[in-house]
């Protein structure tokens, strides 16, 4: 499955052109490419400032601290660290079967991070490239070009966010650093005016969501040619599944498909999930690269995320959500679908389970319970994996004695598809770079590439006054030939 | 109706200087509690304290129904020991990852509801290191002591045009 452009056989004779970092994608990226004298690719890479300093940030704090502490992790899924943590550190507790309140209350909060997450990457980031076009201005692909051609989905987009930041506010207690999944289950529930504030708009939510699948399918038929051949290559999937094979973001087991879609592994357990998993480190990437043990690294990566999950479940046990899997999965044949731009359709899937499932939860008088807890016999080590919008997370943590933690290991959704990443911008290199002069709209297509994994890279601070993009070409000799900045105000720095 | 003036800090306490609009909403916070001591009763009613990590796009829905709007954050270029400055919504290309610049904002507010923005103003505190898990740097500390003063003297000043003397309040410190 691999592709040959990881390594050049003499990069040393060869032109590199970096794209740093990545404009509308989390944190740090940088694309790097080789070309020879006649624009040929030699090598591409991917290089991600992955999070740094996880371990150093939680080793020695005391374990009821982590699901808030971790939350600092990351300004974009918060909340999934929140739950992640939680449900690695029931099993210090003791905790093996949370109370049906703590349990739908969890699930409300995860959902309501679902949809927030899914409206934003569809509305906001990927939207202005599948509405106008991979070409088009750089004026128009943003929310505001959005907002000023198509109105009502840039309204809907808003609003879809701010129904899914009500969701968590009422849940986790607090618009962020919220603090109501504890290990062991939760320290609030709904009040029955919170249950009725968020109930009024539910349906509201689930028509809009369905009402975005259709857009993003036209869209995808409209022009299933380039949809199906865009960066696309095979990939080995995984996520979490239920027990029945039902589509699970909270909780579950790990299920494993090769690129035909076949199943090769069922039914593992979080906790072993080191029996399956091993990371590889390169000496060119910060970030490591999972696989799965029994394939080795060269066969074993695999792909994470919407695309995997929509592919990977037997039925999704919302009514709306599952004809749209079923036509999808029609659609896609009798393989798996492996093209990077179906993501954005199958997100969309995801984000109608979303409101589904919360509009459901709300109706369930177990959301405003009082028996938020239960504690059993303690343990030293805990396991939490759950699917955050970007793909499976995993949650690893010892717990001594005294109540420290002794090591915390966490494999995020974007180390997940690192490898996967790679190969959708060597496929998207040799579509559209190979051979030409380097233009905005042609690097905008690795961006594209990328942007439809909804990569959350490092997290990085917003601060003001960053570049978010840099173009850099240099020759063999690692002279800069040229270089190109983009300003977050839109000005361009030549020189 | 909301307060009329939103006080809205970004920044990631975790993240080293990242903390400096967080840190410094917290200050403003337990002083406008106090009554603001100097000014007495009543100034807490005025203002309406938000802290997130990132700006994001439904965030233009927290700033309807304001006379003003108060971004704080830590920037990385900024003078020293921070700029304030006031905003204009801006149309022009916004290529920040998952979050938005406080200009882009105002814009997304414009295209939302058809109508101008409330006035908004940046406070950006210098800041040098934003590593996970980093303490506020020496340098910050001193521009967070700084950043306050002005910022007391700006929430007392609220009602008045005192707020468009920008930069040369700041050179004066």
């Amino acid at each position: 499955m691999s592709n040959s452009l990881e390594t050049a056989q003499h990069p040393e004779t060869l032109r590199r052109i970096a794209i740093d970092p990545i404009s509308r994608v989390e944190g740090h990226g940088k694309v790097t490419i080789l070309l020879d004298e006649n624009n040929h690719i030699h090598q591409v890479r991917l290089h991600i400032a992955e999070f740094r300093g996880f371990e150093k940030f939680i080793q020695g704090r005391p374990y009821w601290e982590v699901p808030v502490m971790v939350q600092r992790l990351c300004g974009i899924c918060p909340v999934s660290h929140h739950l992640a943590a939680s449900k690695a550190l029931d099993a210090i507790v003791g905790a093996k079967q949370l109370t049906p309140t703590a349990d739908k209350i969890r699930r409300l909060m995860h959902h309501g991070q679902m949809l927030q997450s899914h409206a934003l990457h569809f509305f906001h980031l990927c939207s202005p490239d599948l509405l106008f076009g991979f070409d088009s201005e750089v004026s128009q692909r943003n929310i505001v070009g959005i907002a000023a051609k198509y109105p009502e989905t840039a309204r809907r987009g808003i609003l879809l966010r701010k129904y899914g930041q009500e969701v968590i506010r009422h849940t986790a207690g607090k618009r962020i650093h919220g603090t109501s999944s504890v290990p062991g289950g939760v320290n609030k529930s709904l009040s029955l005016a919170e249950r009725d504030e968020l109930l009024k708009d539910s349906e509201e939510m689930v028509a809009w969501s369905r009402d975005a699948v259709q857009l993003v399918k036209e869209l995808h038929f409209k022009n299933s040619e380039l949809y199906n051949s865009f960066g696309a290559f095979s990939a080995n999937i995984m996520s979490l599944t239920a027990a029945d094979g039902s589509m699970d973001l909270y909780d579950g087991q790990l299920r494993g498909r090769d690129a035909a879609g076949h199943i090769m592994f069922d039914g593992v357990k979080d906790q072993d999930y080191t029996t399956l998993i091993a990371e590889q480190v390169k000496n060119w990437s910060y970030m490591k690269f999972p696989y799965l043990k029994t394939l080795g690294p060269e066969q074993g990566w695999y792909r994470v995320g919407p695309l995997s999950r929509v592919q990977n479940c037997d039925f999704i046990a919302t009514p709306l959500a599952e004809i749209e899997r079923r036509e999808f999965i029609a659609y896609s044949g009798k393989s798996l679908l492996h093209a990077p731009l179906a993501y954005h359709w199958t997100r969309m899937i995801e984000m109608l389970h979303a409101a589904e499932t919360i509009r459901d939860l709300l109706h369930d008088n177990d959301i405003m319970g009082s028996d938020l807890t239960v504690r059993g016999e303690r343990g030293f080590e805990g396991v939490g994996i759950i699917e955050a919008p970007r793909g499976t997370l995993i949650h690893h943590y010892r717990v001594d004695e005294n109540d420290l933690i002794s090591m915390c290991n966490l494999i995020v959704s974007t180390t997940h598809n690192n490898q996967a990443m790679n190969e959708a911008v060597r496929r998207v290199a040799q579509q559209y770079l190979h051979g030409h002069e380097i233009t905005e709209g042609l690097l905008n297509h690795i961006e594209v590439a990328i942007r439809a994994f909804d990569p959350c890279l490092s997290c990085a601070t917003h601060a003001l006054g960053k570049m978010p993009l840099e173009v850099e070409v240099l020759d063999a000799s690692g002279e800069q030939m040229s270089y190109l900045a983009r300003a977050g105000d839109g000005a361009s720095i030549n020189c | 109706m909301p307060a009329a003036t939103l006080i809205f800090a970004i920044g990631n306490e975790s993240r080293g200087d990242d903390a400096l609009g967080p840190l410094l909403l917290r200050e403003l916070a337990s002083w406008l509690k106090d009554g603001g001591r100097e000014k007495g009763e009543g100034l807490l009613e005025q203002f309406e304290l938000i802290e997130e990590f990132q700006l994001q796009i439904e965030h233009a829905m927290d700033i309807k129904d304001r006379k003003r709007v108060f971004f704080i954050d830590a920037g990385m270029d900024t003078p020293s020991p921070f700029h304030f400055y006031r905003l204009q919504a801006s149309d022009q290309p916004v290529l920040y990852s998952h979050a938005l610049s406080p200009a882009a904002l105002l814009n997304v507010y414009v295209q939302f509801y058809k109508e101008s923005p409330p006035d908004a103003y940046v406070l950006c505190i210098k800041g040098e290191t934003f590593e996970l898990g980093e303490l506020l740097s020496g340098n910050a500390c001193e521009n967070l002591a700084l950043a306050l003063t002005f910022a007391k003297q700006c929430l007392l000043e609220a009602e008045s045009s005192a707020w468009n003397i920008t930069s040369s309040r700041r050179n004066n410190l």
